[in-house]
């Protein structure tokens, strides 16, 4: 009997991952929690709202549309579960929540590519309404052809800060100011590694300079304070601090924030793989040999899922992941395959340390700085005052330890918002290196699961 | 070396209650602890704070755990959310509800007094429980508590009177030379005392069987799981005839449940819950709240407690080891007992003896003598009794 392969996600590396193995003759199962395939980077709109894919996805519109016709094609060789999320695993079992219904669906050799989400700082007012996720505004403009307001504000930092500004821009949105925690000087610095970039390089150059040209205000080296409500309570404002020092503050409607992109690893956790610190992205990612495979027998890594490296290198390691599913099949061919692949992928990795470690450096000191009465954990209300304390009166010495205490990280959301920053505030408190605090534990589900899908004849 | 009156292996809420209630007495006391204070089934557990539904031989020991539950705030410096709801066990059937009033009226010979309420007022009264509910009895002193921060906060009064405790490390061997154990550490120091109290939870037999009586002590992994936060409204701590389904609500809104058990790994130290039981208790959940169907399962985790055949906790002196204490294998329902359980220990080390009634738990019942004849405590015409965390539990 053919084993049963499940690649979950229908991003770049998904696609690739899925078109592999339908190539070597094998039909997998897409799993993936969109209605059509695309990830976050090349997301569908739905059929009733059709837009030209340039205005959709601007530079990426022909790669956005060769992924999209190349999923198509696989309609028949695949079974794709849309608006499916994976919320268990266990040894050979996946538990699906469809709109059918609860399903579960056995696996000998999984294929993770589930991708990446916005990597958040708190600051005042960040729960404010009208405050979004960089990727959040993304989601909106690109599916429901929607702005998050009329006239928004941009802070942040990394590529996707500008990228989205841009596509708000070009939409016609009055984008009010894009301001970059990144120190000014920090970009050239990182020029030589980043211009190994080449076209993906060229392209975050001209973002840049096109809002410049439509005379929108840019700002490095910035420090977000606070977003304050209006008479309504939504967001009417952004005080930051510019790189000199004054304090500003910019009205709007709307903010989108984030700090570049983590890892979505929850998956990867329950299917009990170990993880190690990488330092430039200060995650715990889940470990992998040189060709994808993780250390669980059957179970392969993709994407962003597995480290942050870009859509285009998403797309190769997807590939790649397929490869070694197949060679350790005992199909032939696949070992070049793999050698091939990964020369591809290692001419990206000068270019990625340019842009995480230099020209965007994740802002520590932001997270560190964080009043005593800062929400940090938005799901159970958390404030950086109760880790802090969790450590100074109760004794924690590491972050799920700060969870027991607190409640930090026990909400929806299982710290994928919070947990970030609050490690960054724990390690401070403990005075210790960040990986000394530890990785939140990651428990099933994945995402909320409503109590009403578990009655019978639930649908 | 470090030389103690009395050194404790564990420092679940057992242990650390005992090190505090020891340290208040005056000895001097070492707690040592493998990994932190209340990681395992103290810290993990569902946070039912009931008397009623014991087993009749434990209510005495839960009564005077009961009061010191009252006394939270003074003894250990916060109230660990301990919250008095009431506990509410819902009969499903005639049959269920005729046990319910049989155990009231024995309950009541030993101080706990229950209110039975039949199948109309209950629904007047609890309007949101389901189409299933025949009836009820009520404990109104019940409640529950957060597990999370108890044993922590035992431990952290226990060091402010003066205890040492040192977690992070392992006890490789314990013995006793005729003048009183010593214990080899897995950080390679050695602490020497005269009592010895094994409160090692489901690794308790470990201990016990350094000193020649293994007991048939099994473990399990209670499968827990929280909702999202929804209005307030399910007040009492509701559990059931049987025990498969319990559930409790917290002020902020979110709903705890459980039912069933997940995948403990004793060797590894490692425990989870099953997709399939989490399925399974969400529908006897719906089953008997149905308002519930609202709510969002937002996460589920287990850890991994000592269960005795009989369903009762080992707690008393060792047959083959003068200074030696056991308590563990608390069965599932440990966490209510814990403070009591410190308190019992305190007087067995410094009178000896203890007024609460601890017969039935002792070591004995597991040696082969005493096998064939076994019979824990006062009877009830009930042969299954719900634990804290809902597994039924025969008794012979």
């Amino acid at each position: 009997m053919a084993p049963s392969i499940v690649v979950i996600g229908a991003g770049p590396a998904g696609l690739r991952a899925a078109e592999t193995l339908v190539d070597a003759g094998l039909r997998p199962t897409v799993i993936d929690e969109a209605p059509a395939s695309g990830g976050q980077i090349y997301r569908r709109p739905p059929a009733a709202i059709r837009r030209d894919p340039k205005q959709l996805y601007g530079f990426e519109a022909d790669k956005a549309t060769a992924q999209h016709r190349a999923f198509d094609r696989l309609k028949d060789k695949i079974d794709h579960w849309s608006k499916a999320s994976v919320w268990s695993v266990a040894a050979r079992t996946l538990n699906v929540a469809t709109e059918a219904g609860l399903k579960e669906l056995g696996w000998d050799c999984l294929i993770l590519a589930t991708g990446a989400m916005d990597r958040v700082i708190p600051f005042d007012g960040w729960t404010l309404p009208g405050v979004f996720t960089l990727g959040g505004a993304q989601v909106a403009l690109k599916y429901q052809a929607c702005a998050v307001g009329g006239r928004p504000v941009f802070v942040g930092t990394g590529p996707l800060l500008y990228l989205v500004a841009y596509q708000y821009a070009a939409a016609g949105v009055d984008v009010r100011a894009v301001l970059d925690t990144a120190p000014p000087a920090a970009k050239w610095r990182a020029m030589p590694g980043l211009a190994r970039g080449g076209r993906t390089f060229l392209k975050g150059l001209s973002y840049v300079l096109r809002l410049h040209m439509r005379g929108i205000a840019l700002a490095s080296g910035v420090r977000p304070i606070a977003a304050v409500p209006g008479p309504h309570g939504s967001v009417s404002g952004l005080i930051w601090r510019d790189a000199r020092g004054r304090e500003r503050r910019t009205d709007c409607d709307a903010v989108a924030t984030g700090f570049g992109l983590r890892s979505e690893t929850q998956l990867a956790d329950l299917c009990g793989l170990s993880f190690a610190f990488d330092a430039l992205q200060r995650q715990w990612l889940p470990i992998q040999d040189a060709d994808g495979r993780a250390d669980v027998e059957g179970v392969y890594l993709a994407g962003d899922g597995a480290a942050i490296k870009g859509a285009d290198a998403a797309e190769i390691s997807g590939a790649r992941a397929a490869h070694a599913l197949l060679y350790d099949l005992g199909r032939t061919g696949s070992a070049e395959q793999i050698e091939r692949l990964n020369r591809r992928l290692a001419r990206f990795e000068p270019f990625r340390r340019s842009l995480e470690a230099e020209a965007f450096p994740f802002p520590s000191d932001l997270a560190v700085d964080a009043a005593d009465d800062l929400m940090v954990c938005r799901c159970e209300a958390v404030t950086a005052g109760e880790l802090r304390r969790s450590v100074r009166v109760l004794g924690a010495t590491e972050i799920n330890r700060a969870k027991a205490f607190t409640r930090l990280g026990m909400g929806r959301c299982q710290g994928r918002v919070c947990g970030a920053a609050a490690a960054e505030i724990l390690a401070d408190s403990l005075g210790v290196p960040l990986e000394t605090v530890g990785r939140l534990r990651g428990q099933a589900p994945v995402k909320p699961l409503p109590m009403g899908a578990f009655l019978d004849g639930a649908a | 070396m470090t030389r103690a009156d009395v050194t404790i292996i564990g420092g679940g809420l057992v242990g650390c209650s005992a090190a505090l209630h020891l340290r208040r007495r005056g000895a001097s006391v070492v707690l040592l602890e493998r990994r932190r204070c209340g990681s395992q089934a103290s810290g993990v557990n569902y946070g039912g704070v009931r008397q009623q539904g014991r087993h009749l031989a434990e209510l005495p020991l839960a009564r005077r755990s009961r009061r010191i539950w009252s006394d939270l705030v003074t003894l250990v410096g916060t109230d660990c959310e301990f919250a008095v709801t009431g506990h509410l066990k819902l009969a499903r059937s005639e049959a269920e509800m005729a046990e319910l009033e049989a155990y009231a009226e024995q309950a009541r010979a030993l101080g706990l007094r229950l209110e039975l309420i039949g199948s109309v007022r209950i629904r007047e009264r609890f309007p949101w429980l389901g189409d299933a509910v025949q009836g009820g009895s009520f404990c109104a002193e019940d409640g529950h508590a957060n597990p999370r921060l108890v044993a922590p906060a035992f431990a952290g009064a226990a060091i402010a009177a003066g205890a040492e405790i040192r977690e992070g490390v392992e006890v490789r061997q314990a013995s006793h030379d005729g003048d009183g154990f010593e214990l080899r550490l897995s950080d390679g120091a050695t602490v020497r005392a005269p009592h010895l109290i094994n409160a090692a939870g489901a690794w308790g037999t470990t201990v016990s069987a350094w000193f020649g009586e293994p007991v048939p002590e099994e473990v399990m992994a209670p499968n827990m799981c929280v909702t999202d936060p929804i209005p307030y409204f399910l007040i009492p701590n509701l559990g059931v005839c049987g025990g498969d389904i319990y559930v409790r609500q917290i002020e902020r809104g979110n709903v705890v449940f459980g039912g069933g058990v997940g995948v403990a790994d004793r060797a590894r130290i490692t425990a989870r819950p099953l997709a399939g039981v989490t399925a399974e208790a969400a529908r006897r959940a719906l089953a008997l709240v149905p308002r519930l169907a609202s709510a969002q399962i937002i996460r589920t985790w287990s850890g991994i407690e000592g269960v005795m055949p009989d369903g009762l906790p080992v707690i008393g002196p060792s047959e083959t080891t003068p200074g030696l204490i056991h308590a563990f294998g608390f069965s599932g329902h440990g966490f209510q007992l814990g403070p009591g359980v410190g308190a019992v220990l305190a007087d067995l080390v410094l009178d000896g003896t203890t007024e609460t009634p601890i017969a039935p738990f002792g070591v004995a019942r597991f040696s082969e003598q005493e096998a064939s004849r076994q019979e824990t405590g006062p009877t009830a015409n009930a042969h299954a009794w719900q634990s804290d965390n809902g597994r039924l539990l025969s008794i012979p």
